[in-house]
């Protein structure tokens, strides 16, 4: 693991952290369909990709302005745009489907295209983004627009040549992938074969095989023969990014299993089960709504994973399954007015969280365009905030305060202050470099280290 | 137990919160999210828990009352010089029965506490606690609690749902969730079957009295029945929009409402009864009034 200072991927708070870009509208009267549903960076980071309500994907490419200087500054531009998913209508059982992008997750580069999958709630698809930078020119049979030549006026013959043309970017679904799931579909995982991949829906995970889009195996099935007997859902679900016959797949009630395909062909029974005993003294109304974990996300050495709940985030060593090695409080202050965020819904947002390169820091949203940094070796934390007021190039971030009570003190805001309705769900944190990707509901915000 | 205070409302208004948030679901794009509405239903059964453990309170504060004060009033009808062992009676009652009063304290004040276990039953607030200490049960040999394995999930029984039953009312009429069928249960006594299971919970009220100790059974399966219901509830919404052959909307809502219809006019009926043997003033009305509201709002939906 490389411990240089710029490069390292590590560090969260010897780390100060300045703004770079922000993409986006700047009115504030959202548009329901820029609403950014999913980020997330490519494996080697030179790509950054957004889904949106609206079913679209936009792709930011890295261009490092000075490659050859270790400190450079890189800026990040749309490079491709497309149209991912279309709402649908499911006839049979009257339901609408949304065309919200819930989960983009990218293949390792194999050849010159790049390819992701994306998803919404029934469908996946493989989409290959390629790059077109030439253009035959000089056919016999076509004039250069495309109509075809009067075959009389062919005098001559000629080789046609590729002749350079301005980059086009184009994507172009390869696989669709439909009909697997009856629920909600909430993740997709490619597995580290490079093969197949795992889609999860509430109640069912299937894993497919990238080329073949008719058939899938169901592994997990956790539907009660009498729905009434419902008592859990899964939230959500990983492959091991070394091990490809392990997963794992949270619930609503709090718990991980990890599940090792040698063992059978449907993983009911789990290998391991993750799970920390309730606090009775912390018992409330929102107890089991609180406790539902929204996401899971080994790190990258595949020892260690991290959970998110309602207001915490959980590291686990997959070694211990009875509790979790390191807890953080997000926003623990939030404890207190679990009533009113259940009455404004906001109480069943779904965070999501990701580690950087080195796995040393881990990184969450909260409310009021606030973020978390999470230092695991250092033990420390800092809140920073995805403002507009803050977008000066360069300029660094300040670390915010919430007061949770009291008297509160110069530069702290108040719990009661909070805007709820800015919160910060989907982050991503760049594979190598200390580049982060935040998305409020319709700006995506990247942040870079400060360099000197 | 659910800690109440930190919630700025009552579980009244968290039910009808979560009702509404639950029917609101059924008209969202993208169809009724199955996780939304499983934790919704969660919040649902905690708040309906803590509201009928508030009512069984009120009841059985009222019952004791009136109960201490019809066998006072009779005592001094025949010697007026009585009266004074009247109260030392119950103070001894209240010492005697200790067991059930360790059951009873965690809710009731403890000049409330049961008196003589012969003649006086001890309504359903004994068996408040044990519908929270289900989830204890199960975890008995381990102090720690699990949620995963927790019996949240009450076995689809012959035992119906029905609130609470005060042990004088003669008749109560019952709604099975599962067959759909409105039985009359007389005296308070339900299939014994169904409570055998459930006898384990009850082991930490050593009734002597055998009718008492049947009634602890019967009030424990109301309980453990009152949460079964929401699972329910809210699978009947998930399936009807799942299943191609099942009518939408109207049936889940209406089976929604003769769940609550049932349970809340149930509890209004016995109340009526109540009041009429007792005869005397019961706290019932205020009751009353807002279950009415209540049921008139869910039809409303």
């Amino acid at each position: 693991v490389a411990a240089g200072f710029l490069m390292s991927g590590g560090g969260g708070n010897d780390v100060q952290w300045c703004f770079s870009q922000v993409k986006g509208a700047i009115d504030d009267d959202v548009a329901e369909a820029d609403i950014i549903s999913t980020v997330e960076f490519n494996h080697s980071g030179e790509l950054l990709a957004t889904g949106d309500k609206g079913g679209r994907v936009v792709i930011f490419q890295q261009e490092i302005e000075n490659k050859s200087q270790q400190q450079c500054r890189s800026e990040y531009n749309v490079y491709s745009t497309f149209q991912s998913h279309e709402p649908e209508f499911d006839y049979l059982k009257s339901l609408e489907i949304e065309e919200k992008i819930n989960k983009i997750r990218w293949l390792p580069q194999k050849n010159a295209a790049q390819f992701l999958l994306s998803t919404n709630d029934k469908t996946i698809k493989l989409w290959k983004i390629s790059e077109r930078d030439k253009r035959p020119e000089g056919y016999n049979l076509k004039e250069e627009d495309g109509r075809y030549r009067d075959a009389a006026t062919i005098t001559t013959l000629q080789v046609p040549v590729f002749r350079p043309m301005d980059l086009m970017v184009e994507a172009s679904p390869r696989r669709v992938f439909a009909n697997g799931h009856t629920y909600h579909i909430n993740s997709i995982s490619v597995n580290s074969d490079n093969e197949t991949y795992l889609s999860a829906d509430d109640l069912r995970i299937n894993m497919w095989h990238l080329e073949i889009t008719d058939r899938s195996f169901n592994i997990v099935d956790i539907k009660p023969a009498n729905m009434e007997e419902l008592t859990e859902v899964i939230t959500a679900a990983e492959f091991h990014p070394h091990q490809c016959n392990t997963f794992v797949y949270s619930s609503s009630k709090g718990t991980i299993r990890l599940c090792d395909m040698r063992a059978s062909a449907l993983c009911d029974k789990h290998s391991k089960l993750f799970e920390e005993p309730e606090d009775p003294s912390n018992r409330s109304f929102f107890s089991e709504i609180i406790s539902s974990i929204s996401d899971v996300k080994f790190s990258h050495n595949g020892r260690y994973m991290m959970t998110r709940d309602y207001l915490s985030v959980k590291i686990w060593d997959l070694n211990m399954e009875n509790r979790p090695v390191e807890t953080y409080q997000v926003h623990e202050y939030l404890r207190s007015k679990l009533c009113s965020l259940y009455e404004n819904d906001c109480i069943f947002d779904k965070f999501e969280c990701c580690w950087n390169g080195n796995d040393s820091v881990v990184m969450t949203g909260s409310y009021n365009n606030f973020f978390r940094m999470l230092d695991r070796s250092q033990r420390r934390d800092v809140t920073l905030e995805a403002s507009r007021e803050s977008c000066k190039p360069r300029q660094v971030l300040k670390p915010r305060r919430v007061c949770a009570g009291g008297k509160r003190k110069k530069d702290e805001i108040s719990v009661d202050s909070l805007d709820f309705n800015k919160k910060i769900l989907h982050t991503a944190w760049h594979p190598q470099e200390n580049i982060i990707a935040v998305a409020t509901t319709n700006n995506l915000y990247i942040f870079q280290e400060k360099v000197n | 137990m659910i800690n109440t205070m930190e919630c700025s409302v009552d579980a009244q208004s968290l039910i009808s919160i979560s009702l509404r948030k639950i029917h609101n679901s059924r008209t969202q794009r993208g169809g009724i999210k199955l996780h939304k509405n499983l934790l919704v239903s969660y919040v649902l059964r905690n708040a309906r828990q803590v509201y009928m453990n508030e009512k069984y309170a009120e009841i059985y504060r009222m019952q004791q009352y009136e109960e201490v004060m019809t066998v006072c009033n009779e005592i001094q009808e025949l010697n007026p010089l009585d009266l004074v062992d009247c109260e030392e009676q119950t103070g001894d009652c209240c010492g005697s029965a200790t067991e059930s009063a360790s059951l009873c304290g965690a809710l009731l004040p403890v000049s409330h506490q049961a008196p003589s276990a012969q003649h006086i039953q001890p309504s359903s607030a004994c068996s408040v606690p044990l519908a929270l200490q289900s989830e204890e049960v199960c975890k008995a040999p381990d102090p720690s609690f699990y949620r995963s394995c927790c019996a949240e999930v009450y076995p689809v029984s012959n035992c119906d749902f029905s609130p609470v039953n005060s042990m004088h009312c003669n008749k109560t009429t019952v709604l099975d969730l599962d067959t759909h069928v409105v039985t009359t249960v007389e005296n308070g006594y339900l299939h014994q079957d169904c409570c055998a299971s459930l006898q384990q919970c009850c082991q930490g009220a050593q009734s002597p009295a055998k009718k008492r100790k049947l009634d602890f059974e019967y009030y424990v399966s109301e309980i453990e029945e009152v949460p079964d219901f929401t699972p329910c509830k809210r699978a009947k919404f998930e399936d009807s929009s799942y299943a191609s052959t099942e009518p939408l909307d109207t049936s889940n809502i209406s089976n929604l409402i003769s769940i609550f219809g049932s349970g809340f006019t149930g509890l209004v009926s016995r109340q009526a009864d109540l009041e009429q043997a007792l005869n005397g003033q019961f706290c019932s009305k205020q009751a009353l009034a807002s279950l009415g509201a209540w049921t008139r709002a869910i039809v409303a939906f």
